[in-house]
């Protein structure tokens, strides 16, 4: 995973670092005839290195957290700060390129452009951010996709592949621009058990061997617990969360 | 290829029978606009041609633009005297000669003489109210086309009879005149010769050639009882289209009422404006009609390409961006609509071009059309615009929507 590896793993020193994400009492209520309540009054920060799963129930507001924390969602009250800074002021190009730079999305569906090609589709994230040479883009896109083992599926296009391979391409083109967080919603819920252990695999790595962060929403408690931290969620509201440092093999919150 | 264009070209393309339907709509009102563009406009060309060659440019009469005031009015301004007619004076163009003189000194172009008179054509039970305008055939080659416009016999034979006449060729088929027939010329001032047919001419305006007559000038002094008059200069320009402005100054200089071909035609050339006004309504409404399906396309594909609008600001892509994408493939429909359009305006054109006419107002057997890239740029700039005004609504819509609605529905 050269492409990855360029972004390497922080130093694990004793220091307490800042956290990479920060929810301060963050509400986010529906507007509507009955006003709903998706996320009441989360605090929770989330630091470099981690490997994240929020569990709970369904309509308990897992989603709608990861939105919020990846700035495609305002919340009501509280704010959101990505590396220390607040997002509350920031404007919609602002967010757009903050997303664009520092985090990456996988969704349960691949969401992959189906007129375009597996390299392209790859490439599509440092084509908008346009910090690199088309050859470098594709160096990068090709290094990305050979190390998910979809080396020799480039050229094709996303309704030739398989579940599993589909969503490997939605995790490289998550880390086309080295995003140090990758916000994860329910990446295996479409997959079959085999599919599903292949693509936590590649979620596990990112954080063992190249010191990203992962924050996956899940139903499968089985997976979470193979996590290094657990945050579950009930009616909007955090309700427990776990540090499991021997789990994933990174390091836990604040250490 | 840049990202916006790449993508836009991508949706355009996977719709080949959607977007060409909307491509055809552009290109049918581009077709057509330039078709009805180069009609409206060949006519128009055509009318003013005929109008230019077959009038003087400029026409300098004995008249004032207001009759000249009598002595005492001028003299005792601060009376006011009642019943007075205009001065009369004596008619013609003074010192004809020099005036010419004077005026072809400066003006680009040339100056001609004539007499003009207004008579009744007796000729086999027909009277014919007709304008007779004794010239120099000579001069007269330099500032009009009469010389060219000449059937069978050339201008010159007014040399070879006395009272020589030539008339329009509507007039001869009015009266049924032939060459060599005697008819009878009647002045209001009460002079009555006898003249001989030599030549016909056909100008293309039937009004001139259904009452008009030349003569030497020497025959028109006659009529007019007058020897040595001169009451109207014939100018012809190198640059008919400043007419006006020379006709001001000729004016300004010599006194006399001088009066371009513009002025004399006003209300043709006004009802010119009006029928480009009309054309361009038709026209503007063939492209806004286009413009719908450009919408339908637009509209039809954020819709369907929800999911991807939603997964691309989800990466990052700016509304500026996502809205961009549509905009620019509004703009592709339109710019191949335009460049297909104008494939088939030219066709229609030439088609049209084709088509053989037997028109009694028209000289020619076939239609004017006028080839002018101005038709080309208006009817592409036009439906470009619309292209892109009709896209931009659809486009900004997208680029607003909330990509975790979306997600959601997905999900």
């Amino acid at each position: 995973m050269n492409a990855m590896a360029t972004q390497a793993a922080q130093p694990r020193g004793g220091e307490i670092a800042m956290p990479l994400i920060e929810a301060r009492n963050v509400t986010r209520i529906l507007p509507g005839i009955v006003p709903t309540t998706l996320v009441h009054d989360i605090d929770l920060a989330i630091r470099d290195n981690e490997f994240v799963a929020i569990t709970g129930p369904s309509g308990s507001g897992k989603s709608s957290l990861l939105y919020l924390l990846g700035l495609l969602d305002l919340p009501t009250a509280g704010e959101v700060l990505i590396r220390g800074r607040a997002t509350a002021h920031m404007d919609e190009e602002e967010r757009a390129f903050t997303r664009l730079s520092l985090l990456g999305f996988v969704f349960q569906f691949h969401f992959l452009l189906p007129e375009f090609t597996v390299l392209d589709n790859v490439m599509l994230p440092m084509r908008a951010l346009g910090a690199l040479s088309a050859e470098a883009m594709r160096g990068r896109a090709r290094d990305l996709l050979g190390s998910l083992g979809l080396g020799d599926h480039m050229s094709k296009r996303p309704d030739q592949l398989s579940g599993g391979q589909r969503q490997r391409v939605a995790v490289a083109r998550a880390l086309a621009n080295e995003p140090p967080i990758i916000l994860a919603d329910e990446p295996t819920g479409s997959l079959d058990s085999k599919a599903s252990e292949q693509v936590f695999e590649v979620l596990r790595e990112l954080v063992v061997k190249y010191g990203k962060t992962v924050v996956a929403v899940t139903h499968d408690l089985g997976l979470a617990s193979r996590m290094n931290r657990h945050i579950e969620l009930l009616d909007g509201r955090v309700v427990a969360d776990e540090q499991h440092r021997s789990r994933a093999g990174a390091r836990p919150a604040g250490v | 290829m840049n990202l916006i264009l790449d993508i836009a070209w991508t949706h355009v393309r996977a719709r080949v029978r959607q977007t060409g339907f909307a491509v055809a709509g552009v290109a049918t009102g581009v077709g057509f606009s330039i078709m009805m563009a180069s009609l409206m406009q060949g006519s128009q060309d055509d009318f003013t041609q005929r109008l230019v060659n077959t009038l003087p440019n400029i026409t300098v009469t004995d008249e004032r633009r207001t009759p000249p005031r009598q002595p005492a009015e001028t003299q005792y301004a601060s009376a006011a005297i009642h019943g007075l007619t205009p001065e009369a004076r004596r008619r013609g163009i003074k010192n004809p000669l020099a005036t010419m003189a004077a005026l072809e000194a400066w003006l680009p172009g040339a100056v001609g003489p004539s007499v003009k008179v207004q008579a009744i054509i007796r000729y086999a039970n027909h009277d014919v109210a007709t304008s007779v305008i004794g010239i120099d055939p000579w001069r007269e080659a330099k500032v009009s086309d009469l010389p060219k416009q000449m059937r069978g016999p050339t201008l010159n034979a007014l040399y070879r009879a006395t009272n020589a006449i030539v008339i329009g060729d509507r007039l001869s088929e009015k009266i049924g005149a032939r060459i060599g027939a005697n008819i009878t010329l009647q002045t209001s001032e009460g002079a009555r010769l006898s003249a001989q047919v030599v030549g016909f001419f056909h100008s293309g305006v039937r009004q001139i050639d259904e009452s008009t007559a030349y003569v030497l000038t020497k025959t028109g002094q006659i009529l007019s009882k007058q020897t040595g008059l001169i009451n109207e200069l014939r100018v012809r320009l190198r640059e008919p289209l400043n007419s006006r402005e020379i006709a001001a100054r000729i004016e300004n200089d010599t006194g006399y009422k001088s009066v371009s071909w513009q002025e004399a035609n006003e209300d043709l050339i006004s009802t010119f404006i009006i029928r480009n006004i009309i054309m361009y309504t038709v026209v503007g409404a063939i492209l806004l009609v286009a413009s719908f399906g450009t919408y339908n396309i637009i509209s039809t594909i954020t819709h369907e390409k929800a999911r991807d609008i939603a997964i691309m600001k989800s990466l990052g892509l700016s509304e500026y961006t996502v809205r961009s994408i549509f905009v620019i493939e509004a703009l592709i429909i339109g710019l191949v609509g335009a460049l297909a359009g104008f494939v088939l305006g030219y066709l229609l054109c030439l088609a049209l071009g084709s088509i053989e006419i037997k028109n009694p107002f028209l000289d020619s057997d076939r239609l004017p059309l006028a080839y002018s890239y101005l038709h080309y740029l208006l009817a592409g700039m036009v439906a470009l615009v619309s292209s892109v005004t009709a896209g931009y609504q659809p486009a900004r819509k997208a680029a607003r929507m909330h990509p975790v609605e979306i997600i959601r529905g997905a999900t």
